[in-house]
């Protein structure tokens, strides 16, 4: 307590109160929020705008300004369409904590609802990728894993590496692992380009072989077994050779000291 | 000798004065020593003395992971097929199917997925070929730092040198084998690299691959180089180095009963052949355990090679990484000149600073050598603090080389510690002069407080922990005298007088002007040896004069 | 670390001679001689030999069975059956059982020699002398005068025509090895000059395909911030130098607002914003092509040169020497990207010959 009140007059105390208190409020937000009822009517459409654009003004307009027009801080949405939206949102990354170059993945602060909500609205302004139904990114045919696989090395091992671990770019940026992201929105990424990330338009990369893409990352992330054992990490050589001087070559010297040992005496023991 | 041979040859049936054997397995050694002499040999050697110490079963680690290298890859050529002929690949593992790739790749993958066993043995043989190239060079160090590479095994160490080299390049012709899009990116690199050659470099490349890149020839020739020719120089190197290793007796530490001219340790029959024969099985089992547990080069994740596709995370084996770590950091310096290009930003990494990097630790022993201007034989190991300057030179050395291999790996540094790959760049491009002088001074130092303490531990005692209080009051701790075998181990190392120019003028006052390679070496040798650079050892008199004097404090 | 008195003497009670003595009267540094040897518990204490010869034996044993364990593995276990094995994942049963047999195996059968050597071979330290490597002066003088005795019968230094046309064969005589290596491969000529793309001409032009598709692109497929790679028209991934082709022929496509293309140039090279790279780095030859499309800088994967792409492909890091040759591309009457020629410069690293 003493510890508590003596930070009490600290210059940054007023901001860890008020980020304690967005953070009370947002978790009671996401806790109470209704959940995600079926709205598929046409009739819903419209109204889902309305509640998309009173989320939006809550929670996008301070940097995408009200109308999605873009300002300093975030750029336009007009025309970005609604995959962009349930991407960006539904892996965290929007709200961004601060605009930047590369806004990482964090949890997701919205309801899949709102979400569509503010994928309608945002949609609205402007045609644009729009979010894919579960058919378009789930593959059933097994040929795909393969043709998945090489379409993956020629457009997207480069950044992301042979198994999805992501990856260095220029000045700190990085491309995020792929470990864990949801088909979807694996298939939204190809879509829309986010950040610096170029996108795959279908008109290039057709719908068929993203799904062939997402269900080759969806394997080698999720249900690729690992036969030789450890896949420490999947980087590559680097952390092989920390290996085996940690644990190869590291082993085999304290077995050489045990080898060149004197063996205990008798008087000592 | 001749006198029984004509007085035997004259009798009916030839007889030899040999007793009578014992039993049949004596019967078959006198045989074979009729015709090989393995008496005469063994007499020498079956008792070879061979001294303990853990550091000096290093170049064991290194020969039994080449024995594990042979043995497994001899397995693996009875599967793997070096070509590049394409074939579509149908086999067990799904991920791959129907792709085109090389017969190099698919055999590959087979030996991985359909020989029993296979997956295993390809395990075994690149991370003993990992553990093989970092024994050697720990085994490297271990010798560079206790001084064991001076006369007489200068040349055992140039042999050790060259095998480490060659097992280097063995292991990259290796990893470029099965033609998986990791390797062949290796590869690509390689024709870049030999390209920048000047004035030969696209000859050597045509010749190389058999036309432009990538050709179909580049794997098999790797294939013949990687199984045959650099396996069978190394063999002959290795065999050589070990000539010489019992051909020189193995060195030892100093201590009480030890010198120059003698060797104490445990007979190679019975203790040692246990000893190291039990430690190939050692090795051998561990990296077998090894290979069970963890991962390597899993080649099927990769993809099959081609020329427009990559991964990132694209490197070499570690033991090609401070040279990947070279390229990585080195600006990018073209020059145009009457119609030519030199890419310095390859030459100058791979042909200049590469060989310098290894050749600078290759020369030490010679340089030393002369500075020193010794032509004593040494057998008695230098404790790394007793050659201050020496110690300090190896330090900064191995921080050369660990931040041109942290350059190697910038990538992962950066995505793992959150950093720029810019700045990790610039820091490697700054790091690598500055950190090995740094470490230099800090390891100098480190050394001179080293022999301080040894210094003070011989003429003070060791503190026992014991406070004592002195009639008048004062407490002090109680000092024990060392036994005498400690106190010899710590002062058994001569130290080095630095070589002195001779007069400026004679006798005669003719000035006799000494040439730059002396005045080089005078200065280099005070450097070595000269003050502030070992701290003079205790004398005898100096413990006399304590030890007699007040006694212990 | 306090260490008790006794043990502290223990050396003393059964060293050589007295430490302190020899230490008050002669050189208090001078080597004592090695030291008496002391017993171990197992060269006393029969029984504990005895447990030692069990333990050692009893590591065979195991390795006898790691060993039938191998072979019991390799028949009763398919190569395609996955276990999880915690903290592995979920492995190849084969390998895991295989590699741990094996090992288990050999470790053993070095842990039971060691131990043997350790607790029940002699541990007597045993000096052997050294002699000088270098042969004393008789031998030396004998074995000179021996040399220049051969070399004086020989007359090698005598007859100076017969050393020097020897000399003149040696050195000649290897020359034909260096010469049968002549058909490793053709020589370089301009192969490193131009690439598949110098099949195109104005008459008859070269579509430009989507390396995913197959198919040829229109310039409203490549939308801004996409990235596309493509080949040239007539190339396939099954034809027998399809590998040669694309190592030089590989281009990387991007579409850039034209009011954000700095170069003029590159600009004009290129159609409506659309750039067309070669994919090729030119410092060793990685393709590259990791494209940020706010930056439109790409960074090549192996060494990362960056080169800024709205900049005609400058430098701006790392080792490479000089930008990404650009292929110029237009559209032909169909609306399809096309060129109408090759790189007007090398693609890929360069080379001694390069021009420029």
């Amino acid at each position: 307590m003493k510890k508590l009140s003596a930070r009490r007059r600290h210059p940054l105390a007023a901001l860890v109160v008020l980020l304690l208190a967005l953070a009370a409020t947002g978790g009671l937000y996401a806790a109470f929020a209704p959940a995600g009822k079926a709205q598929a009517d046409v009739a819903a459409q419209s109204l889902a705008i309305d509640e998309g654009k009173k989320l939006f003004a809550v929670g996008c307009s301070s940097c995408h300004g009200l109308n999605g027009e873009g300002s300093s801080d975030g750029p336009s949405l007009v025309g970005v369409g609604s995959a962009a939206v349930d991407f960006q949102v539904g892996t965290g990354r929007m709200p961004a904590q601060q605009p930047g170059a590369q806004v990482p993945r964090k949890p997701n602060i919205y309801s899949q609802a709102e979400i569509d909500q503010l994928a309608a609205f945002v949609a609205s302004l402007g045609p644009g990728p729009v979010t894919p139904t579960e058919e378009q990114y789930t593959s059933t045919n097994p040929d795909d894993l393969s043709k998945g696989g090489e379409l993956f090395r020629t457009n997207c091992a480069q950044c992301h590496n042979f198994a999805g671990q992501g990856g260095a770019l220029t000045q700190g940026k990085y491309a995020p692992s792929l470990e864990g992201v949801d088909a979807k929105h694996i298939y939204e990424a190809m879509q829309t380009g986010p950040q610096n990330m170029p996108s795959f338009p279908d008109s290039t990369m057709p719908e068929e072989q993203k799904k062939q893409i997402v269900a080759f990352v969806r394997h080698t992330t999720n249900d690729e077994p690992n036969p030789g054992g450890l896949t420490l990490g999947s980087l590559g050589p680097v952390t092989e050779g920390l290996f085996g001087w940690i644990f190869g070559l590291g082993a085999l010297i304290a077995v050489a000291i045990w080898v060149a040992a004197h063996t205990t005496k008798a008087k000592k023991s | 000798m001749s006198s029984t041979s004509s007085t035997t040859s004259g009798a009916a049936k030839p007889a030899s004065t040999r007793a009578k054997p014992a039993n049949k397995w004596e019967q078959a050694a006198d045989w074979t020593d009729g015709r090989l002499g393995i008496y005469s040999l063994a007499k020498t050697n079956l008792r070879k003395i061979f001294p303990d110490h853990w550091s000096f079963m290093l170049g064991e680690i290194c020969l039994y992971t080449f024995i594990i290298i042979i043995l497994t890859g001899v397995y693996l050529t009875l599967f793997f097929k070096p070509s590049m002929g394409e074939v579509v690949y149908n086999g067990s593992y799904i991920p791959l199917k129907g792709i085109p790739m090389s017969e190099a790749y698919a055999s590959t993958v087979d030996i991985s997925f359909e020989v029993r066993g296979g997956l295993l043995v390809r395990q075994i043989h690149h991370w003993a070929a990992l553990v093989f190239v970092a024994a050697m060079f720990v085994h490297m160090m271990r010798v560079f730092f206790t001084g064991a590479f001076r006369k007489p095994r200068e040349i055992n160490w140039v042999f050790g040198f060259l095998l480490l080299v060659l097992g280097m390049f063995d292991g990259f012709f290796g990893y470029s084998l099965p033609d998986d899009l990791l390797s062949g990116t290796g590869i690509r690199f390689m024709e870049g690299a030999v390209l920048a050659t000047p004035l030969i470099g696209t000859y050597v490349q045509m010749f190389l691959f058999g036309g432009e890149f990538p050709g179909h020839d580049i794997v098999p020739r790797f294939f013949t180089i990687h199984v045959l020719l650099i396996p069978g120089i190394m063999l002959g190197l290795l065999v050589a180095h070990l000539i010489l290793v019992f051909y020189h007796k193995h060195t030892q530490w100093a201590g009480p009963g030890k010198t120059e001219k003698n060797v104490v340790g445990m007979p190679l029959m019975p203790v040692y052949m246990a000893k190291a024969g039990g430690f190939f099985f050692l090795v051998f089992g561990l990296i077998a355990a090894i290979s069970a547990i963890a991962s390597i080069n899993p080649i099927w994740a990769y993809g099959p090679y081609r020329p427009d596709q990559v991964s990132t995370d694209a490197q070499p084996d570690w033991y090609m990484g401070f040279s990947e770590g070279l390229i990585r950091i080195m600006p990018g310096w073209e020059v145009s000149l009457w119609g030519h290009t030199l890419n310095l930003g390859v030459a100058i990494p791979l042909m200049v600073l590469f060989p310098m990097v290894l050749v600078s630790i290759a020369a030490y022993p010679f340089i030393e050598g002369w500075i020193t201007g010794d032509k004593r034989e040494h057998h008695i190991l230098d404790r790394p603090r007793n050659a201050p300057v020496r110690t300090a030179l190896g330090a900064a050395w191995i921080s050369l080389y660990l931040v041109l291999l942290a350059a190697g790996g910038n990538d992962l540094f950066a995505t793992h510690l959150h950093l720029s790959i810019n700045s990790v760049t610039y820091f490697v491009r700054v790091g690598m002069f500055v950190v090995p002088v740094i470490v230099f001074i800090v390891t100098k130092r480190w050394c001179l407080g080293l022999q301080r303490r040894d210094k003070e531990k011989v003429l003070h005692g060791r503190e026992t922990g014991v406070i004592k209080r002195l009639p008048h009051g004062e407490f002090v701790e109680v000092h024990a005298q060392l036994p005498q075998k400690d106190l010899h181990k710590l002062t058994a190392h001569e130290q080095i007088e630095p070589f002195e120019l001779p007069a400026e003028t004679d006798e005669n006052g003719v000035a006799s002007k000494a040439n730059v390679l002396d005045r080089t070496r005078a200065k280099l040798s005070r450097g070595f040896y000269g003050e502030g650079s070992q701290i003079p050892k205790p004398t005898s008199e100096e413990h006399h004069e304590i030890t007699s004097g007040h006694g212990h404090h | 670390m306090s260490h008790d008195m006794s043990e502290e003497k223990l050396p003393e009670s059964h060293g050589s001679a007295g430490h302190h003595e020899v230490a008050a009267h002669g050189d208090p540094f001078a080597d004592p001689g090695l030291p008496a040897h002391e017993p171990r518990r197992t060269d006393i204490d029969e029984r504990a030999a005895k447990r030692a010869e069990r333990q050692v034996s009893l590591m065979f044993v195991v390795s006898m069975l790691a060993t039938i364990g191998f072979i019991a593995s390799y028949v009763a276990i398919d190569p395609d059956k996955i276990v999880y094995i915690w903290p592995l994942g979920h492995v190849s049963a084969l390998n895991f059982a295989l590699g741990m047999t094996l090992g288990l195996a050999l470790f053993l059968i070095g842990a039971g020699a060691v131990h043997w050597a350790r607790t029940l071979m002699s541990d007597h330290e045993i000096p052997a002398e050294r002699h000088p490597i270098e042969a004393d002066d008789e031998v030396r003088a004998d074995v000179i005068e021996q040399f220049r005795t051969g070399a004086a019968e020989s007359g090698f230094g005598r007859r100076k025509m017969i050393r020097n046309t020897l000399i003149g064969s040696m050195a000649l005589v290897p020359l034909s090895g260096v010469v049968l290596l002549r058909d490793l491969g053709p020589l370089p000529e301009d192969k490193l000059e131009h690439t598949g793309w110098e099949e195109a001409t104005d008459a008859k032009p070269l579509q430009l395909i989507n390396m995913n598709t197959n198919q040829p692109m229109k310039a409203e497929d490549i939308i801004t911030g996409s990235l596309t790679f493509a080949m040239p028209e007539g190339l396939s991934t099954h034809d027998e130098d399809f590998q040669q082709r694309i190592a030089k022929d590989a281009l990387m496509l991007v579409r850039i607002a034209p009011e954000n293309i700095k170069d003029d140039k590159s600009k004009e090279k290129g159609f409506e914003g659309i750039l067309a790279y070669s994919k090729i780095c030119t410092h060793v030859g990685c393709p590259i092509s990791l494209y940020e499309q706010q930056t439109h800088h790409a960074l090549c994967p192996c060494h990362q040169s960056t080169f800024d792409l709205a900049d005609g492909a400058r430098v701006i890091f790392g080792p490479a020497g000089h930008p990404l040759p650009q292929l110029k591309i237009t559209t032909d009457e169909k609306g399809f990207l096309v060129a109408h020629g090759d790189f007007d410069e090398p693609v890929g690293p360069s080379y001694w010959e390069r021009a420029r």
